[in-house]
């Protein structure tokens, strides 16, 4: 039976203009709205359309944070899938890319799926690591910023978006893909749908359960925000910008 | 003997080594008592050994040359690059699509963390990093009994300049390489205009083009100004453009001395991509416009009408 599995992130919501805690020892996420990392909605709609396409029977997501992810889990099992892993982390603990990914890994020896799929990368931290290290320790294949993927028999091609154009791949499954953003546009929760999560089997592990050793290795010393950049001018026709553009040496 | 050994993956393509690893090489240098080797991997990588080796701060040029080296492939770079990094205590690539599909491959085999985005070096085992689409700096820093791997952010560091003279060392990599992943072809949207990371002057489009067409006018004012051609992610969503002119936190970053947006609102999204442009130009015709708050020339008004203008008073 072959089943994929989806990893999914909390963290805060991209509308949020997030606020750094006046000490600079981190983000305020007091009481700010978190959600489901963009990338990972994707990924899982693209884990649902394959699996009602029939190459796949079973879609898992899993997630590896604090209670509260529970939250994440049931809308995407709202969303479509079909049972959740949540791998609990203590509140405000950092997991970093390579915990995160031998905690997959040790959820792919487990469950034993044929595709993983995953966001390209985490808009808290944008790391853009976890995808790639989980095919590394796993030994198979990736195909990152993936903007389609077909499957066919055993096999996945993946066009890719990367910086001088689109690239083409052809991968042996099992394999793990990362989405980018027009991979698909994933479909609204509705709410009869969020009654029938509540029934959907969610699964609470440990790291010790799973054999994992979590590690906290980069030390983070200080958050401070950018540099600010100073209000300009505004212009009241072309032939103002024009003279504002020569005096600036810049045309 | 230097402290600190770094390893820069070159990036290159049809011969040419990309601006991105003179980057890396600048970033490499501002690393107290370092040692810098650049490692060209290639069918033959002859010529672009010869451009890594002429840049300033490189000491040794790694050529590794296999057939199935043709392509960049990082589950077939990976293993690679980890068994060449035995012996130094970093290594680097470019936080373009290549370093990062790479990247974290290698750190994951090397079983060490792996650091993105670098924007500056405080010391050898600290460094700045953007998150949270650039909305917030962290300072960052591994234990110095652990190799370094990172992207190096590529807006933060000019190139390096040429005028170095580093040896060229051809090397044979034994490792066992994957072949359950396979190139198939790229399509590069080619255009004759400048390369979109590198261009000094860039303009770009937003939703308010309205279709292909509507980039039209923005190409011709490009074409005037020498400029490379942006656009927003809701331009490239629309289809009006190739993804790999998408400018932003998932796009490219960009630094040019100018950068005009025409017809974009301004999301942070956005913004993460251009906020280490010189100049910011903004044409909108909405006043309250978020791009206004970081324009440095804002000029309210329909594009359509200001760009064909804009274009014709440049004469
Ligand atoms: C995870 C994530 C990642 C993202 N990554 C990126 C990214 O990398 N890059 C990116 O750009 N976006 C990104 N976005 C999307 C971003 O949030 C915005 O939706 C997008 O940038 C909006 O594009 P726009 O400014 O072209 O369109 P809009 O927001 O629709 O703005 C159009 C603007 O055009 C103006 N306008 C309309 N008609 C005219 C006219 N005739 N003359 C002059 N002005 C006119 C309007 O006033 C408006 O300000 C991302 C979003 C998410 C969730
Ligand atoms: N704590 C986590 N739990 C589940 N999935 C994660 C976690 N961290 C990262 N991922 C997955 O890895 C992707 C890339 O994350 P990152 O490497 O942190 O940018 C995310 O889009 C998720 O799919």
């Amino acid at each position: 039976m072959a089943k994929i599995l989806v990893a999914i992130k909390r963290v805060v919501d991209y509308n949020v203009r997030i606020r750094l805690k006046p000490d600079g020892s981190g983000v305020a996420t007091e009481g700010v709205k978190l959600s489901i990392n963009p990338f990972d909605e994707i990924a899982l709609e693209e884990a649902l359309r394959m699996r009602d396409r029939g190459a796949a029977e079973e879609v898992i997501v899993a997630s590896i944070g604090p209670a509260e992810t529970q939250q994440q889990l049931r809308t995407a099992l709202a969303m479509g899938a079909d049972r959740a892993v949540l791998v609990q982390a203590d509140a405000g603990a950092v997991v970093e890319p390579l915990t995160a990914a031998r905690t997959l890994l040790a959820l792919v020896e487990r469950e034993k799926p044929q595709i993983v799929i995953l966001g390209k990368q985490a808009i808290d931290d944008d790391n853009n690591q976890t995808g790639q290290m989980l095919a590394a320790l796993w030994d198979r294949p990736q195909a990152t910023f993936a903007s389609t993927i077909e499957l066919k028999d055993d096999k996945a091609t993946v066009r890719r978006e990367v910086d001088t154009g689109l690239e083409t791949l052809e991968v042996d499954l099992p394999a793990v893909f990362t989405t980018d953003l027009r991979l698909n546009e994933p479909r609204y929760v509705k709410l009869p749908d969020i009654m029938k999560a509540k029934k959907k089997p969610l699964e609470t592990v440990t790291f010790t359960d799973l054999g994992v050793t979590p590690k906290q290795q980069v030390e983070v010393s200080h958050y401070e925000p950018p540099p600010v950049r100073q209000k300009g001018v505004m212009v009241k026709d072309v032939a103002e910008l024009v003279g504002a553009l020569k005096k600036r040496g810049l045309v | 003997m230097a402290a600190n050994k770094i390893l820069i993956v070159a990036e290159h393509a049809g011969g040419a080594l990309n601006p991105s690893t003179a980057k890396c090489v600048t970033c490499a240098r501002a690393i107290e008592d370092g040692e810098i080797t650049v490692a060209v991997f290639a069918t033959d990588g002859s010529s672009v050994a010869a451009q890594a080796a002429a840049l300033q701060g490189v000491t040794q040029v790694l050529q590794i040359d296999n057939a199935a080296n043709g392509h960049p492939l990082a589950a077939v770079l990976a293993p690679q690059i980890a068994a060449l990094a035995d012996g130094f205590t970093h290594v680097f690539g470019p936080s373009t699509t290549f370093g990062k599909d790479l990247m974290p491959r290698v750190a994951a085999l090397i079983d060490t963390p792996q650091l993105s985005d670098i924007m500056a070096v405080e010391s050898a085992h600290c460094f700045r990093r953007p998150i949270y689409a650039g909305n917030a700096i962290i300072t960052v820093k591994v234990p110095a009994d652990l190799k370094i791997v990172a992207t190096v952010r590529t807006a933060s560091f000019e190139a390096v300049a040429d005028g170095g003279a580093a040896s060229v060392e051809k090397r044979d990599v034994q490792v066992d390489l994957p072949t359950h992943t396979r190139f198939v072809e790229i399509s590069a949207a080619s255009s004759d205009r400048p390369d979109l990371q590198t261009a000094r002057t860039v303009v770009s489009g937003g939703r308010a083009l309205g279709s292909a067409d509507g980039f039209r006018i923005l190409y011709s004012l490009a074409e005037k100004l020498g400029a490379a051609v942006g656009a927003s992610r809701a331009a490239v969503d629309a289809g009006y453009v190739p993804n790999d002119m998408q400018v932003g936190q998932t796009g490219k970053i960009i630094s040019p001395e100018l950068y005009i947006a025409v017809g974009i609102s301004g999301a942070i999204q956005h913004l993460t991509g251009i906020k280490d442009a010189r100049t910011i130009v903004a044409i909108n015709k909405d006043a309250e416009a978020p791009i206004f708050e970081v324009a440095d020339i804002g000029l309210v008004g329909d594009l359509f009408a200001l760009v064909p203008e804009l274009e014709k008073q440049l004469a």
